[in-house]
């Protein structure tokens, strides 16, 4: 609380002395935008702030960052309640029906046609649109900073330890991680209890389901059912790598987490973000080979996409309406393909447009040295059309059911607690979830 | 007598006031008569239509197996904080105490580690006994997982209650130095002349006349490790309430329930039980502790 009240202070004086001071020179609309990313990625934020602001001379937007995704989500809370709430706000996919149901935003098909810009909505890769989109497929808010996990493997080490294939399926994962053993590699895959990539991508690339109802899309009575489907078989299997020392845990309170594992060259692969294959082939020692591949998936899998990760711009409601045309504007100005490219070329993230896509595709982006590879996080994003199972997730309170999921890992990994009853109690833990935040929002139905 | 000697008015001595009636309405009542009400209703995060539902959100919070295991472990913390806190310190203050050549600097040490933010000394610490680098690495070379709190709860619990120890000691030191010193030197001396020993002086003399300072710290310490900010903090960058709930300490249930799940009703129903808990706590220390405390 103690951080809202004076975020909500601090805006407040901030509003004083923007009202305050006398109009100068040009009559521009000021408006605020608040984002979670924080460190070189909010710097970025900030670049594109600037190339917004001088491209122009009607709008001014000012940036802040909010130091990370949930308490961006809280302060826009205590903003919105107190209403002095930004007019743009970055929330990450799993605020997304936080939001949806929240009634505090402008959808974005919407604002984009009360002030006048065309958008081609279709542009949007389906795999990262309908994330955020309505059942029918509208547009709530704007997908931005998008990115999907990927599998990430040391080519130097696997061409010592005499492996000559590129892990596909995890029974090559397997069997590369024998090989590297023997070779004399003390941590041949590195894992966390992050359930994004464990739990969530595996699930959709393996069309299995988290939840009833498509994942939540169909109605706020959705039940988790993620411990009746395979993903419990790769739990059970992950057990076994982890108990024969083939897969390790790296965790930050062990002093080590999986990125700087795979930089530091400890261990041989791993699966995370493509928004980490920048870190990545800036921190590896120069001249270490290194490959990404999409994330492996069970022999005889018909593979499905994989979800998007990142975050989303939200449009909050009961600004004034000159305000709204600079955020449109800002948010027609972002999805140009010149800045879709920028934006991927000094981030991670990739591009969520097609035409943003080809014009990086027709440039040769693609082929370049640092950033070969990252085409495959599209690839894995569009490799089929989204079936129920991996059209996104909309569950409420997500957030809290992520945690719960990551601590029945701990609790298995770390503490040889059986994995289907641990999966069976997390399951009721966060249907309580589910069923709290489906009381909170009565008589209110997805759109 | 006429004790309003130095105001004929009523509305200047109120005028005074107004500014720290203004600030305690604002940011302690106000919060508090929000948290009475979320407590009965379900508050949707962004506000609006708020359902009345009685006492459903206790009736959620006490069917939590999690939630009687958070008190537990909230016990441990704050009697384990608070008896290592006033230990550490009692043991450093007669040690300063002794005023021995150069003592002096020592003063200003020991109360340093106060000064630090509690997150900070947790990302610290969180280093310094990691299991894998740090302190305890070559143990566990030896004896492997002999030190594992990423592994272990207790190992997990101890490692926060050091922090939190490391950080209070010289809080308590404070207090302790200055009752110590309050102690008459003409005891002390007779004592020695008599032929005790420092540590027989302490138990027998030091102690027993520090007692109403020792009461002191044992309620102040005690609220502070049920309910401090700095408990938060230390276990949030240490431990993060784990491994498996290990260190999930209420004040980190209660934050992590209304700003990671958004659920200010739940968190609000778990604050209100927490006060009455510290309320019961501080009644009893002053109707069966305090009894033992001599004051003269």
């Amino acid at each position: 609380m103690r951080v809202s009240v004076t975020t909500s202070v601090f805006i407040g004086l901030m509003a004083s002395v923007a009202f305050g001071a006398p109009a100068a020179a040009a009559e521009k609309t000021k408006f605020e935008f608040w984002y979670g990313l924080s460190g070189d990625l909010g710097e970025r934020v900030q670049d594109a702030c600037k190339k917004f602001n001088d491209s122009q001379s009607e709008f001014e937007i000012v940036c802040t960052s909010q130091n990370g995704y949930d308490t961006t989500l809280q302060n826009t809370i205590a903003a919105y309640r107190a209403k002095k709430q930004p007019a743009i706000t970055q929330i990450y996919d799993a605020g997304t029906l936080d939001m949806m149901l929240s009634g505090a935003f402008v959808p974005a098909k919407k604002l984009m046609a009360d002030n006048g810009y065309t958008i081609d909505w279709n542009n949007y890769f389906g795999g990262i649109a309908n994330y955020y989109a309505t059942a029918k497929g509208e547009l709530n808010s704007f997908p931005f900073n998008s990115s999907t996990a990927m599998f990430y493997y040391n080519v130097d080490a696997f061409q010592k330890a005499g492996i000559d294939f590129k892990p596909d399926t995890w029974e090559q994962v397997e069997e590369a991680a024998r090989k590297l053993k023997a070779a004399g590699f003390e941590c041949p895959l590195a894992f966390n209890f992050d359930t994004w990539p464990l739990m969530e991508q595996f699930s959709a690339i393996h069309n299995q389901p988290l939840a009833t109802k498509a994942n939540g899309y169909n109605g706020l009575d959705a039940e988790l059912v993620v411990n009746k489907t395979k993903f419990v078989d790769h739990v059970k299997f992950f057990k076994k790598m982890a108990d024969e020392k083939l897969f390790v845990v790296k965790t930050k309170q062990l002093g080590m987490d999986i990125v700087p594992a795979f930089t530091s060259e400890t261990c041989q692969m791993i699966q995370t973000s493509v928004a980490d294959h920048g870190t990545i082939g800036k921190t590896l020692p120069e001249g270490v080979k290194w490959e990404v591949a999409m994330l492996p998936v069970w022999k005889g899998t018909e593979r499905q996409n994989s979800l998007v990760g990142g975050a989303s711009l939200w449009v909050l409601a009961g600004r004034p309406e000159a305000e709204y045309k600079g955020a449109a504007a800002f948010l027609n100005y972002l999805g140009t393909p010149e800045m879709a490219e920028w934006w991927s070329t000094v981030t991670g993230y990739i591009p969520v447009t097609k035409t943003g896509f080809d014009a990086m595709k027709a440039n040769g982006f693609y082929d370049k040295a640092p950033y070969k590879g990252r085409e495959l996080a599209i690839q894995s994003l569009s490799f089929t059309p989204t079936s129920e199972n991996t059209r996104g997730i909309r569950l409420g309170g997500f957030t809290q059911i992520r945690k719960e999921f990551a601590t029945a890992l701990e609790a298995i990994f770390m503490q040889n607690a059986d994995v289907q009853a641990e999966l069976d109690k997390t399951v009721e833990r966060g249907n309580a979830v589910l069923r709290r935040f489906e009381k909170t929002y009565a008589g209110q139905t997805l759109n | 007598m006429d004790k309003r000697a130095a105001f004929r008015s009523w509305w200047l001595p109120s005028l005074f006031a107004l500014p720290q009636i203004i600030l305690i309405l604002l940011f302690f009542y106000w919060p508090a008569v929000a948290v009475l009400r979320w407590a009965f209703t379900l508050e949707p995060p962004f506000g609006g239509a708020a359902e009345f539902v009685g006492l459903a959100n206790f009736q959620e919070v006490f069917a939590d197996p999690l939630y009687w295991n958070s008190v537990g472990i909230s016990l441990a913390f704050a009697l384990c904080g608070t008896l290592s806190t006033i230990f550490i310190g009692l043991v450093l203050a007669l040690a300063v105490d002794r005023q021995l050549p150069g003592s002096a600097p020592f003063r200003f040490l020991y109360i340093l580690p106060y000064a630090i933010a509690g997150p900070a000394a947790g990302m610290a610490f969180r280093f310094i006994l990691s299991p894998e680098r740090g302190l305890m690495a070559s143990v566990n070379a030896a004896f492997p997982d002999f030190w594992n709190p990423a592994k272990y709860g207790s190992h997990a619990l101890i490692l926060v209650i050091v922090v939190f120890a490391w950080k209070w000691a010289g809080y308590t030191f404070i207090f302790l130095l200055a009752g110590l010193q309050s102690v008459p030197r003409s005891l002390i001396e007779a004592a020695a002349m008599d032929g005790c020993g420092p540590i027989r002086r302490a138990v027998d003399i030091q102690i027993p006349l520090l007692a109403p300072t020792l009461f002191f710290l044992l309620v102040i310490m005690m609220t502070e490790g049920f309910v401090g900010a700095d408990t938060y903090g230390i276990v949030a960058r240490t431990t993060d309430g784990g491994p498996n709930h290990g260190t999930d300490v209420m004040v980190y249930r209660i934050v992590e329930e209304a700003f990671r799940g958004l659920n200010y009703s739940g968190a609000s129903a778990q604050s209100l039980v927490l006060i009455g808990l510290i309320m019961v706590f501080t009644f009893i220390q002053f109707h069966f502790i305090e009894r033992q405390v001599h004051y003269k």
